[in-house]
């Protein structure tokens, strides 16, 4: 089963999942994310900036925002993060990774009350907070986590 | 040299006579050798446990670290404490049989005096000897059983398979398995192991869809009580070692995950739940204040050998953490009091093997002997003869270490030279032969290639600074359980008050401070990239040693620490 289930994705590419989720109108379609890129908070340089362009300034610590992340990354260039809001009402959720030149990785928006959960896998440059930032009833949540990036070798 | 037990009996009473530190009343007549193993039984549940023999299949020497620090939680307390501070804490008479297992006080003398430990004829009679007062009780491999020997690297860990089956263990977890590749990994499970003997690992997934590659934990029963035996493998696998040779796996700690399979161990009716672990020690130490529902943690890794269980209340109750040592040369003895479904009390021993306080299984030792014979010849190699004792263990060099990096700088006329900081590898007494079979027992890996790589100076800093994090970070789930870089050429300073970054200072070479943006050529092996060439290790050092013929005890080449003061961890 499961080797069928890779097997099929291989040959048909990952979009095909994506595919599926703006069309069960999960996510907004690709039209809609291109008109609200927000280039100013993508490349924003700094942290604060970054959160504030993206509206999450002001963000208040939650622990209602659930966190799965490596503790050290097998590869910095594509690293697993989880995210859960259990925050009612949440729209909107994001990555900034600290150290990251430009700190902004992702912004999901949730719609037609979607579970607010993403899975994703982001670049890190170095050992970093990754800091996730939610929208929820019009006010901005956020809580970190430390993912170490290392060269390797030399274990056990 | 090797005695049997009659001689052995007689050099301890002339060791005696001649006023030599022995003050173990095991040690001082062959009758009381004989009780050395009588271990009572207790309870209802017993399981054994051993863990990073590292493919010894032969008795050998093994010199236990006399560096090993621990900073902030781990201050001072297990497994950080060597020498006289780890008597202390044990309770154990300096002098002794045991003291001599657990630290490496007086090592060479002491060595000599109580001969070799471990191999697996004599683990084989130790553990049918407890097995038998024991009814039910399995044996738990914490992995590290397939490398760090020639006759594993050779036969792909085709002999070690072998052994542990003839031993009789019956459940395994793993690390430097997976060196030999995922294909060759699921191989020996698919087949060999089938139907004999359980691979388990609850943290260990496929990266696309995060299914599971090893079942997570197996129930079995022991004396009509169902126990979990839960596998942990090493979570940093494909960062400490070549990601290329697992590519589609993911590892990690996974706490969240092994508490959903504690639970669901529990519902299936498992009475006691023990998790076989290859975490490091520190490692078991934070899972089992945060996991609660485990019974005891059986862990292995770091390679501490620790006399007693560490014992840790968490949400839940308590949890026993035990780690038992490495290369052959302990068994750990688990005895549980199980009443009305929960553990009601709990025994541990961790015997260390002495091979001239035990007969060899021939069973064992035939297997061993027909495994060796197509490679004897080449194993008995003389390469050089050994002035000073070698060892590797120790937080920043060791002396085999040593030995390698000088080997490393002169063949390739580097600047400076890395190795890894392994823990296992075996030890050699002072004016021991060195064979072919001990260089491999210190390089037998499937990734050997030496490399001559020019680094600048704020490289070369770099990268000592993010091996020394792996070892200080002040979280255990941030460290990767080996010990620093040993380093070749470079005099620093290593200051353990302070943070990733800032620890390495004041570096030289040849007497002039590191130049951070000047180019040194620099030696080194095992490389984690995939597509590296170069001569293996062995060879380099092989040629270095048929050249000296005579090596001359080994100059440590040792940081100066700063931020050590009250510290147990060195000795």
């Amino acid at each position: 089963m499961d080797q069928l289930r890779r097997a099929f994705l291989k040959s048909t590419g990952m979009a095909g999942v994506v595919v599926v989720a703006i069309g069960s109108g999960l996510l907004k379609s690709g039209e809609v994310l291109a008109a609200t890129w927000n280039k100013l908070a993508f490349t924003s340089s700094n942290l604060a900036d970054a959160m504030k362009n993206a509206n999450y300034g002001g963000a208040t610590e939650s622990k209602d925002i659930v966190i799965t992340v490596p503790d050290i990354a097998e590869n910095g260039a594509s690293v697993p993060v989880e995210v859960t809001s259990n925050i009612p009402g949440t729209t909107s959720i994001a990555i900034f990774v600290e150290k990251n030149i430009t700190p902004l990785a992702a912004d999901f928006e949730f719609s037609n009350d979607a579970v607010p959960y993403i899975y994703t896998f982001i670049k890190m440059g170095q050992t970093s907070q990754v800091r996730i930032a939610v929208r929820a009833g019009g006010k901005a949540y956020t809580l970190s986590k430390e993912v170490k990036v290392t060269i390797g070798g030399c274990g056990g | 040299m090797s005695m049997n037990r009659r001689e052995f009996m007689q050099v301890l009473a002339v060791a005696s006579a001649a006023g030599f530190a022995l003050n173990s009343r095991h040690a001082l007549s062959a009758g009381n050798a004989r009780n050395f193993y009588d271990l009572p039984s207790f309870g209802n549940v017993s399981l054994l446990h051993f863990t990073d023999c590292h493919a010894q299949l032969q008795p050998i020497y093994f010199r236990e670290p006399n560096v090993n620090i621990g900073l902030g939680e781990s201050l001072n307390r297990p497994p950080h404490l060597v020498g006289e501070r780890l008597l202390k804490s044990f309770g154990i008479r300096p002098g002794t049989i045991d003291a001599h297992a657990f630290t490496s006080l007086d090592f060479d003398k002491a060595a000599r005096t109580y001969g070799k430990v471990g191999g697996f004829a004599h683990l084989s009679t130790l553990v049918k000897k407890i097995r038998a007062s024991r009814p039910g009780a399995l044996l738990l491999d914490g992995g590290d059983t397939w490398q760090g020997s020639a006759t594993a690297l050779w036969t792909k860990g085709q002999d070690m398979v072998d052994a542990c089956k003839l031993l009789g263990v019956d459940v395994m977890t793993g690390h430097w398995e997976f060196t030999l590749g995922a294909e060759r990994v699921q191989q020996i499970i698919d087949n060999d192991f089938k139907g004999k003997l359980d691979f388990v690992a609850q943290n260990i997934k496929t990266n696309d869809f995060g299914d599971p590659v090893f079942p997570h934990y197996v129930i079995r029963p022991i004396n009509g009580i169902p126990v979990a035996i839960i596998g942990q493998a090493f979570p940093y696998t494909p960062i400490a070692n070549p990601r290329h040779m697992i590519p589609d796996w993911s590892f990690g700690i996974q706490d969240d995950h092994m508490q959903k399979v504690v639970g669901e161990a529990r519902a299936k009716g498992a009475q006691v739940v023990v998790v076989l672990s290859h975490n490091g020690m520190d490692v078991d130490l934070k899972m089992a204040a945060r996991v609660s529902g485990i019974d005891a943690i059986m862990g292995g890794h770091t390679h501490d050998g620790i006399p007693a269980p560490s014992i840790v209340k968490n949400p839940g109750g308590q949890t026993l953490v035990t780690n038992a040592g490495s290369n052959g040369k302990f068994l750990g003895v688990l005895d549980l009091d199980v009443k009305g479904g929960k553990v009601t009390g709990f025994k541990y021993k961790l015997l260390p093997v002495f091979a001239n306080l035990i007969e060899p299984d021939a069973e064992m030792a035939a297997l061993i002997k027909k495994v060796r014979a197509p490679y004897e010849a080449k194993l008995a190699e003389k390469l050089a003869v050994t002035e000073g004792t070698l060892y590797r263990r120790g937080n920043f060099n060791g002396t085999f270490d040593q030995l390698i990096l000088d080997a490393l700088m002169e063949v390739k006329g580097a600047d400076a030279a890395f190795s890894p900081g392994f823990r296992w590898g075996t030890s050699l007494l002072s004016g021991q032969t060195i064979t072919l079979e001990h260089l491999m027992d210190q390089t037998a890996i499937t990734y050997p290639q030496t490399t001559l790589t020019e680094m600048t100076g704020a490289t070369i800093k770099d990268i000592m600074e993010d091996v020394c994090d792996n070892l200080f970070n002040p979280d255990p789930y941030k460290q990767q359980g080996g010990d620093m870089v040993r380093v070749g050429g470079i005099g620093y300073t290593c200051d353990l008050r302070q943070g990733m970054g800032k620890r390495i200072n004041n570096m030289m070479l040849k007497g002039k401070p590191l130049d951070p943006n000047k180019k040194y050529k620099v030696a080194g092996w095992a490389p984690v990239a995939e597509g590296a060439t170069g001569e293996p290790v062995w060879d380099v050092v092989a040629g270095y040693l048929r050249d000296k013929k005579v090596i001359t005890p080994r100059k440590l080449n040792l940081p100066k620490l700063i931020g050590i003061k009250g510290n147990d961890g060195i000795a």
